[in-house]
């Protein structure tokens, strides 16, 4: 066992040490407002300043201006960025994510066209999934686009929880083309303009903090090229699971962990009450124990992804340990604290607001605990109801079991 | 970046697997509950599997391994309930190494079985050397040494020792008259050495109250760091033969969830028997990871060993717990009776919780250690 860099990967280290420590005057703050132009507009300069120096989009090929390099060097990059103490790239969604599909699905005009941009952060881009009514079940999403008969289509619908939205230029959507098949087969994934979006309204959806991260997005009979669609209609849902695929790779091994555990001990270490009672160091030990567990078991994740296998379904489980122990983390620097923890500017505030939701974010528990049952553990499926019904007929079951 | 086992220790876990399925151990663990002396000893096995001189160098006729490849081999034993000594063998030989002991060649053929009298070092809230006391939450004062030269003479009492009946050398922790901890080797059948045999609700864990009146030992050359080093040593053992354990159970349960039925189908297709057991397998990997993390550091970051085994104790403590009772929430009433396996689980978890200190003791120490870090 061994923790350390290759002296291959040491270099590399050393590289993106050096360009960081050169240019890190130059970084914007870490944190900063979405609904802020300003700042929007100086992290998209630095995300551009990062690209340039070959730190954004390094696992992308060559071909579509990024490094060609593999996972361990973007964890790397992101590993260094955050002990630089400078934001990362503005477009986390586009280039871990929507990029990456681009890449895998996209027709050579689709690639040539948006992938630059997004590297270079002169077009943020969102992700256009989740619906109102798609959450966990995201197959039955009901954004609806039919094709004219010049081959174009019309889309009307809505989406909801869309981080970047506010200041994006293009989306990738998840649309139903076909309600009488089975709800899997009859969605096709497009690209869709945002900011220059005739029909496309957004809207911000403030969260508990009173701040809006995410939005609502509302597609009124907008108008999309036949070009617009990527991976062939029909096979909107494959496309879907290559993102997701992708976001697993940049949820599990992000820089940025909900929370610090040094932060949480200096607080109470500062409290001569608090460190000698019994019950903050029981909740303070099983805290860290959790967190600990989910940093060394990211170390067992990144050998294998060294070793080229992508990580499977059992990463939820870290998500599940790493968000309810960044609660109770939260709770107990709060309770340490008292009221004033509460107050807006208060380092425990914002996480106290912003973790409620987090549970829900990249799967719900529930969800995840049902894929890691089924796919790791191997236990049977849960019976479905909606198994090969096409759509339309299932909605019109669900109207008339509302109705009854 | 190389956090998994080397094509060795892969080896080394396939033979300690293979060895202990020519025993067949969980049958013995219930006929143990009904007749303990019908508990086969598999010291001798231990011996010709090398076990004993795991952690002894190879000068002295040891394996020259470290402290994670004797955590793969308690792993196996926890997996099946075999009663291996290794709770009171690898600390011991891992201070008698330490020392570069004259013992060490005996201790590495197997001719001489030593055992670690477990002692707790301080912290903040527990101030000087603790051992297990005989009943109460109050922690007993470690046994009063008289240093005279290389000789020691010791008095106390130290309960619940894992694997003192049979050893022939106990490796002993006290604090001297300045109040600093010294070790010192003794043999078993000195005068003034008495070691009272109990069992606890777990056959599989031979157990001992030793008792030390004006005994005298031999004093080892070794520092403080050592015999805190060695209680962290069983931490992490403990943890590894917990985790095994969790293992058993974790598969023991899936496959019955796959195979019984309740209005019409596989009670492994509700959520909330899917659910408890994803739980299980959460703390599993969780424990697994902090595993990882006590071999690692032990061997390449010292100062992170204490943090690291008893996280790893702590957590693994916490699994076993919930693996042992979700085992018989999934089989039902069947579960909780002596027709399946699962109450030797559950008596091995009882017991484990509240040996070396408590889970509860490693958890606070998880934070003993972040705070003294953060609070310096």
């Amino acid at each position: 066992m061994d923790l350390n860099d290759t002296p291959e990967q040491a270099e590399y280290r050393e590289k993106v040490r050096t360009w960081l420590e050169a240019h890190k005057d130059e970084a914007p703050s870490r944190s900063g407002s979405s609904e802020d132009k300003t700042y929007i507009d100086a992290r998209r300069a630095w995300q551009r300043e990062l690209a340039e120096a070959g730190l954004a989009g390094v696992a992308w090929p060559r071909e579509y201006g990024g490094q060609g390099l593999g996972p361990i060097e973007q964890v790397t990059v992101n590993q260094e960025i955050s002990r630089a103490g400078v934001p990362g790239i503005l477009d986390v969604i586009g280039i871990g994510m929507l990029g990456p599909c681009l890449i895998a699905h996209g027709s050579e005009e689709q690639k040539t066209r948006y992938l630059g941009p997004m590297l270079h952060g002169d077009e943020v881009w969102c992700q256009l999934f989740s619906e109102p009514a798609a959450g966990s079940d995201l197959a039955a999403i009901q954004a609806r686009a039919r094709q004219n008969d010049d081959g174009s289509w019309t889309l009307n619908g809505q989406k909801v929880w869309t981080t970047n939205a506010q200041f994006a230029s293009y989306g990738l959507l998840l649309a139903r083309t076909d309600p009488d098949v089975p709800k899997h087969k009859g969605l096709t994934m497009f690209i869709v303009p945002i900011e220059d979006g005739e029909g496309v309204t957004v809207r911000g959806l403030r969260q508990i903090s009173g701040e809006a991260e995410f939005n609502e997005v509302f597609f009124d009979d907008v108008r999309l090229e036949e070009e617009a669609v990527v991976g062939g209609v029909g096979n909107g849902w494959g496309t879907a699971l290559t993102v997701l695929m992708f976001e697993r790779l940049t949820i599990g091994f992000g820089s940025d962990s909900f929370g610090s555990p040094a932060r949480l001990a200096e607080t109470i270490a500062g409290d001569p009450a608090a460190r000698r009672d019994s019950d903050v160091r029981r909740r303070l030990g099983e805290i860290l124990t959790e967190l600990t567990a989910v940093r060394f078991n990211g170390y067992r994740a990144l050998t294998l992804l060294q070793r080229g296998q992508i990580p499977g379904p059992e990463a939820g489980l870290a998500k599940v340990t790493m968000v309810n122990a960044a609660v109770a983390a939260t709770d107990l620097g709060a309770d340490v604290v008292g009221p004033e923890a509460l107050e807006p500017d208060n380092e425990w505030s914002y996480l106290i607001s912003f973790l409620p939701g987090l549970k829900s974010a990249g799967g719900t528990e529930p969800i995840l605990r049902n894929t890691v049952g089924e796919r790791v553990l191997g236990l049977p499926p849960e019976p479905r109801l909606d198994k090969g019904i096409p759509f339309s007929e299932l909605r019109a079951k669900e109207k008339e079991a509302l109705a009854s | 970046m190389n956090l998994a086992l080397s094509d060795e220790q892969v080896f080394l876990r396939e033979a300690a697997r293979g060895a202990l399925s020519r025993h067949k151990t969980v049958e013995a663990a219930r006929d143990a509950l009904e007749n303990p002396s019908a508990l086969p000893d598999l010291y001798p096995m231990a011996v010709e599997a090398g076990w004993n001189g795991l952690l002894v160098d190879e000068d002295h006729g040891g394996a020259g391994l470290g402290v994670f490849d004797a955590m793969l081999v308690a792993e196996e034993c926890g997996r099946v309930l075999a009663a291996v000594p290794l709770l009171g063998l690898v600390p011991a030989t891992a201070i008698l190494n330490a020392a570069g002991d004259e013992s060490l060649p005996a201790v590495a053929t197997g001719e001489l079985r030593p055992v670690y009298l477990p002692a707790r070092p301080p912290s903040e809230l527990e101030q000087g050397w603790t051992v297990e006391p005989l009943s109460g939450l109050t922690r007993a004062e470690a046994p009063r040494a008289s240093v005279d030269g290389d000789r020691v003479s010791l008095d106390g009492t130290v309960a619940f020792v894992p694997d003192a009946p049979g050893a022939a050398l106990l490796v002993v922790i006290a604090e001297s008259e300045d109040g600093s901890p010294i070790a010192a080797a003794v043999a078993a059948d000195s005068d003034g050495v008495a070691v009272e045999p109990v069992m606890r609700y777990d056959a599989t864990r031979s157990l001992g109250h030793v008792t030390l009146s004006g005994a005298s030992g031999r004093l080892l050359d070794v520092g403080a760091d050592v015999l805190a080093d060695a209680w962290y040593v069983a931490q992490s053992l403990i943890a590894a033969e917990s985790i095994g354990a969790v293992q058993t159970c974790l598969d023991t349960s899936v496959e019955y969830a796959k195979e019984r039925f309740t209005f019409g189908r596989a009670i492994g297709s509700y959520q909330a028997i899917k659910h408890e057991l994803t739980e299980v397998l959460r703390q599993l990997e969780n424990s697994r990871g902090l595993e990882y993390y006590a071999g690692w550091a032990r061997k390449d970051k010292p100062d992170e060993f204490p943090l690291a085994a008893s996280a790893a104790r702590s957590a693994a403590g916490h699994a076993l717990d919930f693996a042992a009772r979700s085992m018989i929430n999934v089989h039902g009433g069947i579960g909780a009776t002596w027709e399946h396996d699962a109450p030797l689980f559950f008596r091995r978890a009882q017991l484990s919780r509240r040996l070396l200190g408590g889970t509860h003791d490693a958890t606070d120490r998880v934070a003993e250690e972040s705070l003294s870090a953060a609070g310096a």
